[in-house]
């Protein structure tokens, strides 16, 4: 039996397990498992741990880690969809340049763009200093807002993570039929109205889609709320975790976070159902961008430039400054090792991670009975879990694991295997699949949603098997999608640090680490080295980025 | 020689429910066939099942004499040397024309693709179009593209699934005579599913009506139209009343239009009730005739007007007139029967 | 799918291949001190002895949570920690063992390392009041309790109680002072706060210097590594800094320690041991000093130049255990206070 002759077959049951579902459903378990030992926590009692924290800091974590999404969402609409209309709708001067530049933020880690912020802005940094020295005031004779607060965090993470909604509302306000922009036009509505009735709503499935990813990163921060001093969830897994040594506690915490996320995941479930009755016409004419008028394109040019300087070009200004000004770190020997370790890393895990939602997806997309729904689903679960919590939970099992087989080993013959995989490289790139699997997820489900079962049907009828239909017509119209999940995800691991930092095996280090740890020992400077190395590394690959997804438009179906 | 295509009680299921039921019928070499029917008729599913993407439940199918479907065995849908061309055409956007029609062509070198490629398209009137991307075609020539690439690797029988249903009325028509006149030039056999009788007329040279998974009938156009066999073949095809009548010892017809004598098409036991099918041309304007009828509606549809006549017991029926004939509504006219054969269905109580 | 194999699946396959480590002559190390804070010594130990050193750093917590984890078969050998609360834990988490080292029991001050051997303190890191020079009389100074007289309102720069040292500091207060005493000391201390607490121990160094209040608490080598720092504005600011030794009269300044404690399964046990006593050795005890400006353990090595201009000190003699003991009670006694 052949591909699609069994998916028919198989859709006329309520559902049956193949070998391929079966395989889904397992790789969706193995990646569960963190989650589910973390969860495992919620049956041992807590004690008297949650009544502390219920009576004292409890209504902090739940406030301000609301108030911060809320202040990321609103940041990353508003530059990422803003900054979308203006380089896929609108012709101005520059715009081929921020096109692809205004991906570049995605480069840096929050906790980095913090940390340069704060040695900018803050009370003792250079701008307050100058204008002290100015004016001649002293502390409390001038208002000056503070970096270093739940809005600053919020800031800080809206211009690292807008690109995500950039990336995703650009693609599909490209996407969108110019005639439908142009009805509302006939229909009397002006530009703005027309932006805000049609193209808005349009192309609400996909801002969704970004946003909710900001918004997960967001819940999984804990470089930047921890070093603004800001108590959310995260910062309160720690506390409780290491503070009040209660892990039990900690793990609930843990897991309510993840009812949020699961909340987060169905919206946007919600509204991407929704999507399919968008596109009515699958015909749609290449752009015609609008001319702006001088002050507009000034107007558009400073939307777009202010994104990318505060966003980018701001912080990395200040770690080059940083670098070659105070620095007393160096580039050597071990330096190079460092950027050796990063790259393996991130593009080991990218690699499988693409591979792991290829064949998810086309589980998915096969075999598609609710079993295997809900398995992807669950595999996609990890992103908004902080590091930490997600490195815990692989590290206890793996252990487990390999403790058990050691036991039996020596047991039936006499014969130990030690630690097999606990402190090697596969628990750490475990850690990454469950943690960054959502996002190749997400892209590679989208680019395969491209591809219409006729266009299967039609390549059988002629004769072409399932095997060459996947080279001849899936691989070549997902290129695009999979280069986007590939690069995501490198550029993710790149800036990870905290389950990079528990896991990894000894003597090996990595940018974000050495970044880290001179951060943290709180000499800013000497981590600039580092931080710009992460920066300059993730650029080629947000730039290559950038380039696959313009040029993958022009192999959009018909 | 076997039969291009056989179709032998063939039966399709989506889990308990019953799509495609007990349909038979055979297609000989060179013939173009039609699946009509309302949506939800089953035809598709059909069609799917002769191209393979579906399992057969009862019966069989057999392609040039070899079984290719049968209860739990379903020869995969490429290995049948059938093309099919889709309703959204799926034409794939990642290559350009010339590689879109020559997909499916393989064992052949380069150049022999290259010259079958500018042969389809000169067939088609699109030479000239190798190197362009589909998005850069127009609907009717995407259409074009569609057929010429399920034709490239020749198969022993083409399925169009709704080809046409994409385009506009007017491109329509004139495709499916193009598209006619192209597969009898070739000699294809192939297979339309539409629910477009127009479709069906222009194009095929049998029809097959379906209702409800059912073959209700397997003629021409003519046949359907002037000698349907059931009561749901005589609805879905063409225009026309259902007049109540009675028939009449010597077996006429009695009814609100008189006593109709003709020829039945199947006749009547005498004195059953039945429903006389009258087709809008069986009414002929006539002002010297006595018989007038109140017009209540009418439509002009450029040669002629289609009016809608009453009778008196509220039961309407149609009449195609030339457009210089022009009433009003509201006004009498004269009309005449002119019935050549008598198509009457025993009244079913409900 | 070439493409795909070449550069996706061969990293992983070499990535996956790296050794793991299993030489005879080594020490496997988790370390909660920094890379830069311990390789260069590791580095040494290992020119002397030819003992290569494998490190992890990481959070100590983490570190713990690592080691049991792995159980039995760890490959850990020592663990270092930047304050005793972590040593203690892991004791009391059983991955510990006691040393039986006579040079180590000589060398580091009863006080210092565990009673029973399990862990031995490396170097001190001493958390005193610092003021800016001119702005504040540090006779008007006396004790961290002292803290909350009215007259320092709004002038107090201290970081968050996330972190450890202020966690310590508090603990310290507890065994002195008793529950009810210190928690109604941190909610009047608070009260005296300049701003939210937020950044670290040089973010509050650089506010008082900048004048955002006149008070920091701070551990001393944040303020040692500003004023060698090559940032003239980081200099300048730490040279604002004078340096007040509290509760002199009394128990004495808050000190915790840096420490290590070896693995109870350790597998290079020898080669461990050997480890710990360089590490208390004159010239890696100088080093601390010198480079990273904390106290040496022992007392017969000289703080480095800059340590010795703060003067002389009495150092809060409590049984370092007890800060691990009572750090929960501590973090909890602060949420109660609102402090953040």
């Amino acid at each position: 039996m052949q591909l699609v002759s069994d998916k028919r077959l198989l859709s006329r049951l309520p559902f049956r397990i193949n070998g391929w579902s079966l395989g889904v459903i397992s790789i969706a378990l193995l990646l569960a498992v963190p989650v589910l030992v973390v969860l495992g926590y919620l049956l041992e009692p807590a004690g008297e741990v949650w009544e502390h924290l219920a009576a004292t800091v409890l209504q902090d974590y739940v406030i301000n880690s609301l108030l911060l999404m809320v202040g990321v969402a609103i940041g990353v609409l508003l530059l990422g969809v803003s900054t979308a209309w203006l380089t896929s709708m609108c012709q101005f001067p520059g715009r081929w340049l921020f096109e692809w530049a205004l991906l570049l933020p995605m480069a840096i880690p929050a906790y980095i763009i913090a940390y340069t912020y704060t040695g900018l802005f803050d009370f003792a940094g250079p701008v307050q200093t100058l204008l002290r020295e100015l004016t001649g005031w002293g502390y409390g004779d001038y208002w000056f807002p503070e970096i270093r607060s739940i809005e600053g965090a919020a800031l800080m993470l809206a211009l690292v993570l807008y690109p995500y909604v950039y990336l995703l509302s650009r693609a599909a306000f490209m996407g969108q039929s110019i005639c439908v922009l142009d009805v509302s036009r006939t229909l009397g509505n002006g530009p703005w109205r027309t932006f805000f009735m049609v193209a808005l709503p349009l192309a609400r499935p996909a801002i969704v889609a970004g946003l909710s990813l900001a918004l997960m990163e967001t819940l999984a921060d804990y470089g930047t709320v921890q070093y603004f001093g800001v108590s959310t969830f995260t910062t309160g897994i720690f506390r409780t975790w290491y503070g009040l040594n209660n892990a039990a506690a900690a793990a609930q915490l843990s897991a309510m976070l993840l009812l949020v996320v699961f909340t987060l995941i169905l919206i946007e479930k919600g509204s991407r159902r929704q999507a399919r009755y968008h596109h009515t016409t699958q015909r749609h004419q290449s752009l015609t961008r609008f001319q702006l008028t001088r002050l507009q394109s000034f107007m558009a040019f400073m939307i777009c430039f202010g994104a990318l300087f505060f966003g980018f070009l701001l912080p990395a200004g200040q770690l080059l400054w940083w670098a070659l000004t105070t620095a007393e770190e160096s580039l050597d020997g071990r330096f190079l090792s460092l950027i050796t370790h990063s790259l393996a890393l991130a593009a080991s895990a990218s690699g499988l991670a693409l591979l792991l939602a290829l064949f998810l997806s086309y589980g998915k997309r096969q075999y598609g009975s609710w079993p295997v729904v809900l398995a992807v689903r669950t595999a996609g679960m990890g992103y908004a879990i902080p590091g930490t919590v997600i490195a815990i939970g692989v590290m206890i099992p793996f252990a487990a694991f390999d403790n058990a087989l050691d036991d039996w080993m020596r047991a039936q013959f006499g014969w130990s295997t030690g630690l097999l995989l606990s402190g090697t490289l596969v628990a750490l790139i475990f850690a990454y699949l469950v943690r960054f699997l959502a996002v190749s997820l997400q892209t590679v489900e989208a680019g395969l949603g491209k591809i219409r079962p006729t266009m299967d049907e039609v390549a059988l009828s002629m004769g072409v098997g399932s095997r060459e239909i996947i080279h001849r017509v899936h691989m070549p119209m997902l290129k695009g999608s999979l280069m986007t999940a590939l690069l995501l995800v490198f550029v993710d691991v790149l800036k990870e640090l905290p389950a990079t930092l528990i896991l990894r095996p000894f003597n090996y280090n990595t940018l974000a680490v050495r970044a880290y740890e001179l951060a943290s020992d709180e000499r800013l400077a000497d981590a600039s080295y580092a931080s710009l190395t992460i920066v300059a590394v993730g650029i080629l690959p947000v730039i290559l980025l950038s380039r696959s997804i313009t040029r993958s438009r022009h192999a959009e179906p018909t | 020689m076997p039969n291009q295509l056989n179709v032998k009680h063939a039966s399709v299921k989506y889990g308990r429910q019953t799509v495609v039921d007990d349909v038979s019928f055979e297609l000989e070499r060179g013939v173009i066939g039609c699946l009509l029917g309302p949506s939800g008729c089953g035809k598709t599913s059909l069609l799917r099942a002769i191209a393979g993407f579906e399992p057969l439940a009862k019966g069989e199918i057999l392609l040039h004499g070899r079984c290719v479907s049968s209860p739990g065995e379903t020869l995969a849908p490429e290995k049948r040397r059938v093309g099919m061309v889709f309703q959204d055409f799926a034409l794939y956007p990642h290559l350009n024309i010339e590689d879109n029609i020559a997909f499916g062509l393989r064992g052949q070198s380069q150049a022999q693709r290259r010259e079958r490629v500018k042969s389809l398209l000169a067939l088609v009137g699109l030479s000239g179009t190798q190197k362009k991307y589909p998005h850069q075609l127009s609907g009717g020539q995407q259409q074009r593209v569609a057929l010429v690439r399920a034709m490239a690797p020749q198969p022993d029988i083409l399925l169009l699934d709704e080809p046409f249903s994409g385009l506009d009325v007017e491109l329509r028509e004139q495709l499916a005579r193009e598209v006619r006149d192209i597969l009898k030039r070739e000699e294809v056999t192939a297979i339309l599913v539409t629910h477009d009788q127009l479709e069906a007329f222009a194009l095929a040279d049998a029809i097959g009506v379906l209702g409800d998974g059912r073959l209700r009938q397997w003629d021409n156009g003519y046949s359907l139209y002037h000698r349907p066999n059931d009561r749901f073949v005589a609805d879905f095809i063409g225009q026309g009343a259902m007049i109540p009548g009675e028939v009449t010892m010597d077996g006429d017809i009695q009814s609100a239009l008189g006593k109709i004598h003709g020829e039945f098409v199947k006749q009547p036991a005498a004195g059953e009730k039945v429903e006389l099918l009258i087709r809008p041309d069986d009414v002929v304007h006539d002002d010297e005739s006595d018989f007038k009828l109140k017009i209540v509606d009418k439509v002009f549809q450029g040669a002629e007007y289609l009016y809608t006549l009453a009778l008196e017991d509220g039961t309407e029926l149609l009449c195609l007139v030339q457009s210089h004939h022009d009433h009003d509504v509201g006004e009498m006219i004269g009309i005449r029967l002119y019935v050549d054969h008598l198509v009457a269905f025993p009244v079913v109580a409900d | 799918m070439s493409i795909l194999t070449k550069f996706i699946l061969a990293p992983v396959v070499l990535s996956l291949l790296l050794p793991v480590v299993a030489n005879a002559d080594e020490v496997n190390l988790y370390s909660a001190r920094k890379e830069k804070l311990i390789k260069p010594l590791l580095d040494r130990f290992t020119q002397e002895t030819g003992i290569e050193v494998n490190l992890v750093t990481g959070k100590a917590d983490a570190l713990l949570q690592r080691l049991q984890s792995e159980g039995r078969n760890t490959p850990a050998d020592l663990l270092i920690t930047t304050d005793a609360g972590r040593l203690h834990r892991a004791k009391a988490a059983g991955v510990t063992q006691a040393v039986e080292s006579e040079l180590l029991n000589q060398l580091v001050p009863g006080n210092y390392r565990d009673p029973e051997g399990h862990w031995f303190g490396l170097s001190l890191r001493a958390r005193p009041i610092l003021y800016v020079k001119g702005k504040v009389d540090p006779s008007t100074l006396s004790s961290y309790e002292a803290l909350i007289d009215p007259q320092w309102k709004g002038r107090i720069c201290i970081r968050s109680s996330g972190n450890i040292y202020n966690q310590s500091l508090v603990a310290s207060m507890i065994e002195a002072n008793g529950v009810e005493a210190t928690e109604s000391w941190a909610k009047s201390f608070v009260k005296q706060f300049a701003r939210p607490p937020k950044g670290g121990d040089r973010d509050q160094i650089k506010a008082a210097a900048a004048g955002l209040c006149d008070i920091a608490v701070a551990n001393t080598y944040y303020l040692a590594g500003m004023l060698k720092s090559k940032d003239q504005a980081q200099r300048q600011a730490a040279e604002k800094m004078g340096v007040f030794w509290p509760n002199q009269a009394g128990r004495g300044a808050h000190v915790n320690i840096s420490g290590a404690a070896l693995i109870k399964t350790a597998k290079h046990k020898q080669a461990a041991i050997k480890l710990l006593e360089f590490l208390v050795g004159e010239s890696a005890q100088a080093w601390y000093a010198e480079t990273n400006g904390e106290y040496p353990v022992r007392s017969d090595v000289a703080a480095g130049e800059t340590l010795q201009a703060w003067g002389k000190f009495s150092m809060d003699g409590i049984n370092l255990s007890r800060l691990g003991e009572l750090n929960p009670e501590a973090l909890k006694l602060m949420d109660r206070a609102g402090w953040k």
